[in-house]
């Protein structure tokens, strides 16, 4: 267990964090190539104020139309992502590791803080995944990998939550959970989880055409 | 919860689609699919399918889907999940059968009327998707008879309904006769070089809607305008080869259309009450010829009508008594963002005004428009009971009081007449052009 330990948390970090900035550079470089060879119209009518504009909106919890329309999902959804995004940058157990390895130390979300954010990311994964079985038209549009995806998310949390309160074996979660926290790393640029990288172009352009060519509101 | 079947409308049959599906081989439609997808698409297609998290925010934005209970294959992503996933994650491997439902789907059950894009979470262009099987259709061979008759129609006549080369000025100075009968002194000046104006319509306008020309022939010669139209074929700006994925031919027809307007010299275009022609003129068909904007101004008729008002051209005598709703067109909504002038131009002519809801971007689509409409007869009862939801809004604005229905886009009028026939809704359905001719004040 311990050389799996030391591999994990040695080398594998490396690879994982190699494969995670290379491939979304990777992923942007391409798309950004792909563009300017095909569609380069596309740069044209991309409006750093239009894209800001629906951006914007878009991230304002109930401000467009279709998240008042379903305010379970709105609520779950910027719970889930906020907290996916900040509990791992700002726990402290990995501060110190960033300390320890670079002395980079910033400040540190409490403990429990991240305890309690941690269980909403795990009920959110859940909120899903139910959400993926019960409702007709998402069951129709959902395949084997968006339960691989979700649970590609969740495992790191819910990994993370087990070896933090020390239930059963602390080194089997630990390794576990840094494992998981490397595929969910890995896995970003390559599987569907890439939205996090193309969702601003995407909106961006949408946002773009929608203001300055078709003067209307994309929200 | 049983999902329902997914097969075609076996109640259905196109000649159009069968015709073409008889023809295809496996080895052809795979050898299409793949140089669409990965020769002629490019970064837009790969993101959009890419980054969709599969999670069903955009089916509420569909009338389809609402209208239709629910039903998972008619939400916006529903609907690329039966065409273009299976496509790419078969590598083109489909069978004729499947691109029979694909036509049926992306033809007849999508109107690209890019509301779902305003619901998707990350602004996918799902009717660009749509156009884009479209597109694979139309190379295919297998296209809905009435609505390739139409593409055909463009591409050997350069409009839409086989108006022949003489039967157009024919038809306006008939017009014209018509409207002097009403006014003594009014002209349609045709091929007047230097005219500040010229004004376009689409191919039905002559072929069945003259009294529209006439309208047109009043307010511009009573807003006192110096226009023209044209006497040779680029008079027509509409383009139902843009919804069937045939790109040359709308490259064809929009240059015609612009050429005949730099031929006369004028200074813009000045365009009827039509949606899916203002789609073409001035986001679709100029892109292909890469202009990132239309080479000459476009100005759709709301826009002239506002302008018109606004300048006191147009005087109105008396406003439109009935109480009317609007109704607010995908093409130059969401299309050109022009709902609050609409708005200012119905207040303008008529005294009371009823909105329906949703409205402005957020308003229903006519289930006509996208070329729906223009798949003809075998496909009227799909788009009326695709469009359950339409009905519904529109007898909650009738209790509330509206009688009059204003659509200023022609296949939104013609597809709310069939939606007002076919549910009993009973209100008037008019331009906006019907009811400012009737209340303006015209010279003696």
């Amino acid at each position: 267990m311990h050389d799996i330990y030391q591999f994990v948390s040695g080398p594998m970090v490396w690879i994982a964090f190699i494969v995670f900035i290379g491939g979304s550079l990777f992923r942007l470089i391409q798309m950004l190539l792909l563009i300017q060879k095909k569609e380069s119209f596309i740069f044209s009518y991309i409006s750093l104020k239009y894209a800001l504009r629906s951006i914007g909106n878009w991230l304002i919890p109930f401000g467009p139309v279709n998240m008042r329309n379903h305010p379970a999902v709105t609520t779950v959804t910027f719970i889930f992502h906020f907290c996916m995004l900040v509990t791992p940058l700002f726990l402290l157990s990995h501060i110190v590791l960033w300390d320890e390895s670079f002395s980079i130390r910033y400040w540190a979300l409490p403990d429990t803080v991240g305890d309690v954010m941690t269980v909403l990311v795990i009920a959110s994964c859940l909120f899903f995944a139910i959400r993926r079985q019960k409702m007709a038209d998402v069951r129709f549009l959902t395949s084997a990998s968006d339960y691989i995806i979700l649970t590609i998310v969740a495992m790191p949390f819910i990994t993370g939550f087990i070896a933090y309160h020390q239930w059963g074996s602390y080194p089997f979660f630990m390794v576990l959970h840094i494992i998981s926290g490397e595929i969910m790393l890995m896995a970003i640029p390559f599987t569907r989880l890439v939205h996090m990288l193309f969702a601003p172009f995407t909106r961006a352009y949408t946002g773009s055409e929608f203001g300055g060519i078709r003067y209307a509101k994309d929200w | 919860m049983v999902e329902p079947e997914n097969k075609p409308d076996e109640t259905i049959r196109d000649e159009g689609i069968e015709a073409g599906a008889a023809r295809l081989t496996e080895d052809k439609i795979a050898e299409t699919i793949n140089r669409v997808l990965n020769v002629e698409a490019g970064a837009r297609l790969r993101m959009y399918v890419d980054t969709c998290a599969h999670c069903g925010l955009c089916s509420e934005a569909c009338h389809y889907y609402l209208s239709h209970d629910n039903d998972p294959h008619f939400s916006p992503a529903g609907k690329v999940k039966q065409t273009l996933w299976e496509m790419i994650r078969k590598k083109g491997r489909v069978s004729p059968d499947f691109m029979k439902r694909a036509a049926e789907i992306a033809h007849t059950q999508c109107n690209l009327c890019k509301r779902c894009s305003m619901y998707c979470p990350f602004g996918i262009d799902i009717a660009y998707l749509m156009a884009t099987v479209r597109r694979i259709i139309h190379l295919l061979g297998m296209t809905p008879l009435y609505i390739q008759a139409t593409a055909h129609s463009h591409a050997a006549t350069m409009n839409q309904m086989w108006v022949k080369e003489d039967e157009w000025p024919d038809t306006l100075q008939w017009q014209e006769e018509e409207a002097r009968s009403e006014i003594p002194k009014l002209r349609i000046p045709l091929e007047k070089e230097g005219a500040d104006i010229m004004y376009s319509v689409i191919g039905p306008e002559p072929k069945f809607q003259a009294q529209l020309l006439y309208q047109a022939a009043v307010i511009l010669n009573t807003a006192g305008l110096n226009w023209t139209m044209p006497a040779t074929p680029g008079w027509d700006n509409s383009d139902m080869a843009m919804f069937t994925g045939d790109n040359e031919i709308m490259g064809r027809i929009k240059r015609a259309h612009f050429e005949t307007a730099i031929r006369l010299k004028v200074k813009k275009i000045v365009m009827g009450e039509c949606g899916h022609a203002f789609r073409s003129v001035y986001d679709t068909g100029n892109r292909w010829l890469s202009w990132r904007m239309p080479p000459i101004p476009i100005v759709h008729a709301i826009e002239f009508y506002y302008d018109m008002l606004k300048e006191g051209r147009i005087k109105i005598a008396r406003k439109y008594s009935e109480p009317v709703t609007l109704h607010d067109p995908c093409n130059v909504v969401r299309g050109r963002g022009l709902h609050e002038k609409a708005r200012y131009v119905i207040n303008a002519i008529c005294d009371n005004l009823i909105e329906m809801h949703p409205n402005r971007e957020h308003n229903y689509c006519c289930c006509a428009g996208g070329g729906v409409i223009n798949c003809g007869p075998p496909y009227k009862l799909a788009r009326m009971k695709g469009n359950r939801i339409k009905a519904d809004q529109l007898f909650a604005t009738k209790a509330k009081g509206a009688k009059t229905l204003v659509a200023p886009c022609h296949n939104c009028h013609s597809g709310l007449e069939d939606i007002n026939h076919y549910y009993g809704l009973e209100m008037n359905v008019k331009f906006i052009s019907d009811i400012l001719y009737e209340v303006m004040e015209k010279p003696e």
